[in-house]
């Protein structure tokens, strides 16, 4: 829930980073830390364990600058990743603006993945909430490791398309970051529409900030 | 509902809620009040500026305040409407506000626990009615962002995340 503070002249945003535990969010939220100018971020909190395994979440606020008059700003939050955390992270989801699953390309954590989507749409329907209506990016991300799956796996198994239901989208819309692919295309007769998605090595910080730039343009198109 | 709903929080809103916050912070001798969302954004806040990052503040109240929702559920209770952390000298009095945000309000030894719980009743009342009829409005007032916005602020997230 994007608020448009007019008396404070602020709108802020909420980004929320989701996925299997070990996954790399809250690397993702360190690298942004680490790179963009110190005067154009705040604290990053993080609620972790002994063991810096996330608790409850980590938290980075990111400032835009002032458009148009508004101080705008992104909230980013993971959620913590181990299954038995279900309660923080559904909580964190609310208000939630976009969504960025940031899924373990090693095949041993397939099944993880899995679990952590199905268990994304979950907590997103508790709320009321239509993911696939809503911005949400996906980020393959340890791509560099040799125990990798191939992308057209992770993609069958994690991101397979929902059905298209308005009659004005049934055209094919290209990827425009992976050329040759499509986002909306006909299957069986069926029109289907995927999220957009990024190979990353968040240690690296590889595809860090094009996950972000995506999910932030997509949200702040939705607040028009 | 595809997502969230969006709200907007005017200029003659924050004007009203201003005029219940400084009469109760002068009624229970409360240091600063504040008012975050239930999604962790920081709405407004009067009295002594607050000494610490407000951003990180909201966030942090907006989850103590929802685990603890969680928490009453657990043992029976639909909710707690209020919270109260004591500190050796600053202590921090929470209070939900019409389901969707939350009153913060902290204190030092010039005042005690029992004057501010006795005066935020009132505040509380007043501010369900401002936000509860703000909230019914909401769908009507929606004031999207004008245009130009967007392009702009594309621009600023190409040059912020290069």
């Amino acid at each position: 829930m994007s608020m448009i503070n007019h008396a404070a002249r602020e709108i802020n945003c909420k980004l929320v980073y989701y996925g299997p535990g070990l996954g790399g969010k809250t690397t993702n939220l360190e690298h942004v830390y680490g790179k963009v100018a110190p005067g154009s971020r705040g604290k990053m909190i993080s609620l972790a364990t002994e063991t810096e395994r996330t608790l409850f979440f980590d938290f980075l606020p990111v400032d835009l600058g002032t458009i148009r008059g508004f101080k705008t700003r992104f909230h980013l939050y993971t959620v913590p990743g181990q299954v038995y955390y279900n309660a923080s992270r559904k909580l964190i989801l609310k208000g939630v603006d976009g969504v960025v699953f940031v899924g373990d390309s090693q095949i041993e954590r397939m099944e993880a993945n899995i679990e952590s989507m199905q268990n994304l749409y979950d907590n997103m329907a508790e709320h009321g909430y239509d993911l696939t209506r809503m911005p949400f990016v996906i980020q393959y991300n340890k791509r560099d490791l040799p125990n990798a799956a191939p992308i057209s796996e992770l993609q069958s198994a994690l991101n397979p398309g929902w059905p298209v239901s308005d009659p004005a989208k049934h055209r094919q819309i290209p990827d425009p970051i992976h050329p040759g692919e499509l986002l909306v295309s006909q299957q069986d007769g069926e029109w289907i529409e995927r999220a957009s998605y990024y190979e990353a090595v968040a240690l690296t910080g590889e595809g860090v900030f094009d996950t972000l730039k995506t999910i932030s343009k997509l949200v702040l198109k939705s607040l028009g | 509902m595809a997502g969230a709903s969006s709200w907007s929080f005017r200029e003659e809103d924050a004007k009203s809620i201003h005029v219940i916050l400084v009469e109760f912070l002068r009624e229970s001798s409360a240091r600063t009040a504040l008012i975050v969302d239930r999604t962790g954004q920081m709405i407004t806040t009067a009295g002594e500026p607050p000494h610490f990052d407000p951003t990180a503040f909201a966030s942090l109240t907006a989850a103590d305040f929802s685990a603890n929702d969680q928490l009453a559920k657990m043992i029976g209770e639909p909710e707690f409407g209020s919270l109260f952390h004591q500190g050796e000298k600053e202590s921090m009095y929470l209070a939900d506000i019409a389901r969707r945000v939350i009153l913060v309000v902290l204190f030092d030894n010039r005042t005690t626990l029992g004057l501010v719980k006795l005066r935020v009743k009132n505040a509380v009342s007043e501010l369900n009615k401002v936000f509860e009829s703000m909230f019914s409005q909401d769908g009507a007032r929606g004031e999207p962002v004008e245009s130009g916005f967007l392009g702009e602020a594309e621009d600023e997230i190409d040059k912020l995340f290069g």
